[in-house]
């Protein structure tokens, strides 16, 4: 009567298996990339260092006029970029950077503002595809491996809305929902403020009298080279940085995923087993009580 | 005498960094010469060699499609969008 439970059994046995081995193969591809992904990050940390350093350097030496660290009042729309992932199987991490979005579209909206949304990875794009959102722009460019072309391409995107006249649909603030590295073990959704640029003095050196800095060709033409070219990085260390947080996350995920299949396929031989011994236990009392009913009606 | 502590950074790496005796660049207005000593300086650069003069051996030689070089207190930055080694 009850091979049917064994057979059931089996068969949850050999597909948590197999779903087993999917969830090992992309744990161990996860692992294998992140070592990469972090190289990447740190690769380019000179790079944004230097660029960091200059533009502190100028917004101490200079009167920092530029159109890009301008405040802008005449529109009330605002952009948000946010970084997503191409695919899933990583927990929560496109959940949580999903989350943080709408949290940020329901705050600047409930300030008035109109959201032009500009959307990067797959997973945020089908997300509010879905839900019927319109998008402005959206990218699919590899959310686990940035290339500086793709970063280059959403940064030109966002700073030509930026700049552009509010008639023709130019945003006053640009956000970016970005998830930060912290750790293997965490990243956490981040919103910060791509432009206007926030342009700091240097920190620091207090009493010490700066030197005057020479500008080659000229103030304005530095400005002009230095702020594009700071927006652009930023952009691309938000994109590496997500790249390293996705991949972490998902290796964490699929080791979970794999562990749990691993209890699953304990808890099913278990039962496999408890059914088998039921059905052992019934054919001989069936058999008993056979020979039994034929040994009284002798 | 003072040496120059340059690095040279493209976008996604280091591409170079020790010291050096001087460091000429092509800034948009035409080619510009760092020695040790030199005021501070933000400058833009155009398409061009970057030619570091170590001192000893080989100068190190790149090509940039453009970027900028910072100078302070003998700390020279060159910061380049693209770098090719000079083959």
């Amino acid at each position: 009567m009850s091979g049917g439970a064994q057979r059931i059994y089996r068969q949850k046995i050999a597909s948590t298996a197999k779903l087993q081995k999917v969830f090992r193969a992309q744990e161990l591809i996860a692992a294998s990339r992140i070592g990469a992904a972090r190289a990447r990050v740190a690769q380019a940390t000179p790079y944004a260092k230097a660029i960091t350093q200059a533009v502190a350097a100028l917004a101490a030496h200079a009167r920092v006029e530029h159109p890009l660290v301008e405040v802008r009042t005449d529109t009330n729309r605002v952009g948000v970029l946010t970084v997503s992932a191409d695919r899933g199987m990583a927990g929560s991490y496109s959940a949580a950077n999903i989350r943080e979005t709408d949290r940020l579209l329901d705050q600047l909206k409930a300030a008035g503002k109109e959201v032009d949304l500009y959307v990067a990875g797959r997973r945020a794009y089908s997300h509010y595809v879905y839900r019927g959102a319109t998008l402005k722009q959206n990218w699919v460019y590899g959310s686990d491996h940035p290339t500086l072309e793709a970063a280059d391409q959403i940064a030109a995107t966002l700073l030509t809305a930026f700049t552009a006249p509010a008639e023709a649909g130019g945003v006053a603030e640009l956000h970016v929902v970005y998830t930060q590295f912290v750790s293997m073990v965490t990243q956490t959704p981040r919103v910060v403020r791509l432009l206007p640029l926030e342009v700091v003095d240097s920190p620091g050196q207090a009493g010490k009298p700066t030197p005057l800095y020479e500008f080659e060709p000229g103030e304005q033409a530095v400005l002009d080279a230095l702020l594009p070219r700071y927006v652009h990085n930023r952009l691309y260390s938000f994109l590496l940085e997500s790249a390293a947080s996705e991949l972490a996350a998902r290796q964490a995920a699929m080791r979970t995923a794999t562990d749990n299949a691993t209890d699953l396929i304990k808890d099913y031989t278990r039962l496999a087993n408890q059914a088998r011994q039921a059905d052992i236990t019934q054919e001989i009392t069936e058999i008993v009580s056979g020979a039994d009913a034929l040994s009284a009606a002798k | 005498m003072a040496q120059l502590e340059v690095d040279v950074v493209a976008t996604d790496r280091q591409a170079w960094s020790g010291t050096a005796v001087s460091v000429s660049a092509p800034s948009v207005a035409g080619q510009i010469g760092i020695l040790p000593g030199h005021t501070p300086l933000l400058a833009v650069l155009g398409k061009g060699t970057v030619r570091v003069l170590t001192g000893q051996g080989e100068p190190f030689e790149v090509e940039i499609s453009g970027g900028f070089l910072s100078v302070d207190e003998n700390l020279v930055t060159v910061v380049a969008d693209e770098v090719t080694a000079k083959g």
